[in-house]
């Protein structure tokens, strides 16, 4: 069963076929591009819709009949109902009841309410899923369970494998919070407001087939619009697309613990030792309590200083909503809506724009917006003694997240990762990453509660804080002190047979998964 | 013993960097270990090795070993397992890890302790960092914190935590229990590097020199020259009344502390937040702390999140006399440190008062005058311990004099 592998630019062994289809290895970063033109969905008819504009169908089951579901195809799906989605799973109940098999699952995230899907891919319905997978169906996949070959993308990998045809949505299922009998659909509005459907453009353009969904059909036309109707063949109306408090949550919540608001002011005392804060600052950072912390101390800085973040870029939360209608952010340009401050923010402010990943993360477009931030703040699970870094599994091997915007982000002027130095008795710095999701070329700064990394590439970081009395350390000493306290930890065994492959920004391979050692 | 099977230690789905060990001496069939574990790829091997290694150490041949392990480090295994063992078999054998180069130090007796960080004895999750927090001390508690089945365990854990938990350089202090198991406690701690010993509910000199008289024996022993200060904890009517006797019982005591909830419940009133009811209390120990040439420790503040109430009740405890406060969350620390620490307009006063004295000096005039104003020699000794105090700290530079233009002076 063994497929053939090359070594890629990075040195890992990735194959050169992935479920059928040649794949390409990682080239080095900014090294591949593609020839030829973009995709396109086969051409349409208007004389085929009906001329009262009304597409709506009674059942998803309908819909999806109508669109010709059979064996094989690819169906796609966003995540912004996030924890609270109530449709992805249907579509694979409905799709299983009627014997169809080997579908593909293009999911732009998937959340522990998916973990139904698991008795999908036993059955046959599901052959595989090229998307993130967390918690159990990570385990499922990392034991070698599902048929076919995992593929994990970023979000912009996404969209570009879309754009550039090397994925061919056959149907795709958008949850909408509103929507008119056109197909026309927006993020806000209704019960089940998720904020913007961002994640839905590259679906919607590109998909042989549309179907929205909605819980909250309006009269038409559906304003504003971010999902345009001529682009959707089918409308359903179901009692609901999602489960209100799981879809955002109701606050996000800055980190208590005070370990990590220590990681966190270390970084915000970098930022600002450094000179890389300063008026007229582009940000972005994520919604997990380290980050939001971070935000909270940049905030204040801005505040005091009396200087303005040009704009900062979502993933939005309360904290930046705060920036923004204090005075201390220009704009938000907004990717998705972490928590209700945002939902609403976006709803009204006409500062708050939403600006979908479709181009903005697209590594094949004329520009990469986030080339253009100069704070970046990411996690990781590991980083490693070349500070590459790795999001999709931990040191035991197993998947356990999805790559999100990581890898695009990566493109950023200053990369940070805060991070402990251990989680529990497990290491963050590592000699080599488990598995290998973006260069260290591209990573700048580590920052641990017990000191922090400066990528020796950045020699002008490096003189920027040289004495500013910040806890400077090599990643080796960092390492070497996890080691210490935590004993120098075993590596992960695993077989031969390859479970997942994780595509570069710009559809390259740049690592594989393989399945756990039982 | 009396039974062949004991539990130590914690597990559940909210314990973390800890480990739960059941222990089944048997007749034959060798060792058995059953691991289940957070980290068992990473660490499975290691820990069967380590666990193994302890197992013989202290002589046993046949037994089954389960451990439900979240994520312990190896020095929370070695404590949690020597105990189990220790619950079946006597033994007079300690199974020691390294004890860190950097934990090696001594303090002296004058010390600033503004902040000292309490940490639960048997809750290794919190002893990891509290070295990170830049609190002047930090307490491996034995006593209120821990409870009462949990006391003998945690004698293992904070022994091995003394060894192996970097200090950054804090103060090493252990808060042991009241009566015998308090002296039962030192034998655990002593011979590890410990610089303070809190005493609890300290009601006389005879308490502090029981105290002492073991340490010095342990001391002995073991061949120990670093010194071990003391800091009595006043925490009843009755303790109260002997202040002044406690805080100059020895000369290893270096800080007198007050304990205000077991103080408020001792005298059946209820704790507020002016403090009216402990007024008295609180000023006759700071009294007696200053009489006897030592500092006086305030209690702990309660509520965690209110950081502006923090301050204030810092602010307060300074004005009447308290040289630092415990703390139980470390983000209590800077504000702590900064209430405590000589403000700017002090420092200046300060420094304006040691300059004319110094002018006085060099004049030979027998009075010290600012503008109109005279100053007397206590307030000028005051002035310039602010002085000392802040270069301590790093406000000011110890040449600070020198950088005055002639014109100022």
């Amino acid at each position: 069963m063994a497929i053939p592998t090359v070594i890629n630019a990075a040195g890992r062994a990735v194959p050169a076929e992935i479920n059928g289809k040649p794949a390409i290895p990682f080239m080095g970063v900014g090294k591949h591009k593609p020839h030829g033109n973009k995709y396109g969905p086969p051409i349409p008819s208007c004389s085929d819709f009906p001329d009262n504009g009304n597409k709506v169908v009674s059942t998803l089951e309908e819909a999806l009949l109508r669109c010709g579901i059979r064996e094989g195809m690819t169906i796609s799906t966003h995540h912004h109902m996030r924890d609270g989605d109530l449709i992805s799973n249907r579509i694979f109940e409905i799709a299983s009841v009627m014997g169809v098999k080997d579908l593909v699952w293009l999911p732009s995230a998937s959340f522990p309410c998916n973990d139904p899907v698991i008795k999908y891919l036993e059955d046959g319905t599901i052959n595989r899923i090229e998307g993130s997978m967390n918690g159990p169906l990570g385990r499922f996949v990392s034991e070698g369970k599902m048929k076919g070959t995992a593929v994990l993308r970023s979000h912009g990998g996404r969209v570009q494998a879309i754009q550039d045809g090397e994925v061919k949505i056959d149907i795709a299922v958008l949850a909408a919070p509103s929507a008119d009998s056109y197909g026309n659909a927006k993020g806000t509005g209704g019960r089940s407001a998720c904020g913007v459907l961002g994640y839905a453009k590259a679906d919607s353009l590109y998909a042989d087939k549309v179907i929205v969904v909605t819980d909250n059909l309006v009269e038409f036309p559906c304003l504003p619009i971010e999902i345009e109707g001529n682009y959707v063949d089918y409308v359903v109306v179901v009692d609901k697309i999602g489960i209100p408090e799981k879809i955002v949550s109701g606050t996000t919540q800055v980190t208590k613990s005070p370990d990590r608001l220590l990681i966190a002011e270390l970084t915000a005392s970098f930022l600002e030792k450094s000179g890389i804060l300063k008026d007229g600052v582009t940000m972005q950072a994520g919604a997990g309590g380290t980050s939001l912390a971070i935000a909270v101390f940049l905030h204040e800085i801005l505040k005091k200083k009396g200087w303005k973040s040009k704009f900062g870029f979502g993933g939005s939360t309360k904290y930046m909503i705060e920036m923004l209608e204090q005075g201390q952010m220009g704009y938000i340009l907004d990717a998705q809506a972490f928590d209700l401050d945002s939902v609403i923010s976006v709803g009204k402010n006409a500062n708050h724009i939403p600006y979908p990943v479709f181009n903005a993360y697209n590594y094949h477009s004329k520009g990469n917006l986030t080339s253009m931030m100069d704070i970046m703040i990411l996690g990781a699970t590991e980083v490693d003694l070349n500070f590459n870094g790795n999001v999709v599994t931990h040191s035991d091997g197993y998947l356990l997240h999805g790559i999100g915007g990581w890898q695009n982000c990566l493109h950023a002027k200053n990369v940070i990762l805060p991070v402990p130095l251990f989680r529990d008795r497990i290491p963050v710095i590592v000699d080599e990453v488990t598995t290998l999701c973006g260069p260290g070329e591209l990573i700048d700064v580590v920052i641990t509660e017990r000191g922090i990394a400066i990528n020796p590439l950045r020699n002008d970081l490096i003189e920027s804080v040289r004495s500013s009395g910040l806890p400077l350390k090599t990643i080796k000493e960092l390492k070497d002190e996890a080691e210490k306290i935590c004993g120098k930890p075993s590596k992960a065994e695993f077989e031969d047979q390859i479970v997942a492959v994780i595509k570069w920004v710009d559809g390259t391979v740049i690592d594989v998964v393989r399945k756990i050692k039982c | 013993m009396n039974n062949s099977y004991a539990t130590s230690g914690n597990s559940g789905p909210k314990v973390r960097s800890d480990c739960e060990m059941i222990l089944e001496l048997g007749d034959e069939g060798g060792i058995i270990i059953d691991l289940m574990s957070k980290v068992k790829v990473l660490y499975g091997e290691s820990i069967i090795q380590q666990c193994t290694a302890i197992l013989d150490f202290f002589g046993i041949k046949n037994a089954v070993l389960k451990i439900n392990d979240s994520g312990a480090l190896p020095f929370v295994i070695s404590a949690r397992l020597e105990s189990v063992i220790k619950q079946l078999v006597h033994s007079d054998l300690a199974f020691l890890p390294e004890m860190l180069e950097e934990n090696k130090y001594s303090t002296v007796s004058d010390r600033f302790r503004f902040s000292r960080l309490y940490i639960p004895g048997n809750t290794p999750s919190m002893m990891i960092n509290a070295g990170l927090h830049s609190a002047d001390g930090i307490i491996l508690d034995l006593e209120d914190s821990v409870a009462p089945e949990k006391k003998d365990e945690a004698r293992l854990l904070v022994r091995n935590a003394l060894r192996q938990v970097s200090f950054n350089g804090a103060e090493r202090m252990v808060r042991i229990n009241q009566g015998d198991r308090g002296l039962k406690d030192l034998d655990y701690v002593i011979p590890h590097n410990v610089n303070l010993i809190l005493i609890p509910k300290c009601e006389g000199a005879s308490y502090v020199r029981d105290i002492e008289n073991k340490i010095l024996d342990i001391k002995k022993w073991f061949g120990l020259t670093n010194p071990v200060y003391l800091m009595p904890i006043i925490e009843t009517a009755f303790g109260v009344e002997r202040s002044f006797e406690i805080a100059r019982s020895s000369t290893s005591v270096v800080a007198l502390a007050i304990g205000l909830e077991d103080l408020a419940a001792d005298m059946g009133v209820s704790r507020t937040a002016e403090g009216k009811e402990s007024l008295y209390a609180r000023t006759r120990l700071i009294n007696a702390a200053k009489a006897a040439g030592i500092q006086p420790i305030d209690s702990v503040f309660s509520d965690v999140t209110d950081m502006e109430a923090l301050l204030q009740n810092v602010l307060s405890s300074k004005a009447l006399g308290f040289e630092g406060m415990g703390c139980i969350h470390p983000r209590q620390i800077p504000v702590i440190k900064q209430g405590f620490s000589p403000g700017t307009e002090e420092i200046e006063k300060s420094k304006k008062i040691v300059m004319a004295f110094e002018d006085a000096r060099q004049k030979g005039l027998g009075v010290v005058a600012l503008g109109s104003k005279m100053i007397d020699p206590p307030v000028v000794l005051r002035a310039q311990k602010i002085i000392d105090l802040a270069i301590k700290l790093g406000l000011l530079p110890g040449t600070w004099m020198n950088e005055i233009p002639a014109e100022a002076k």
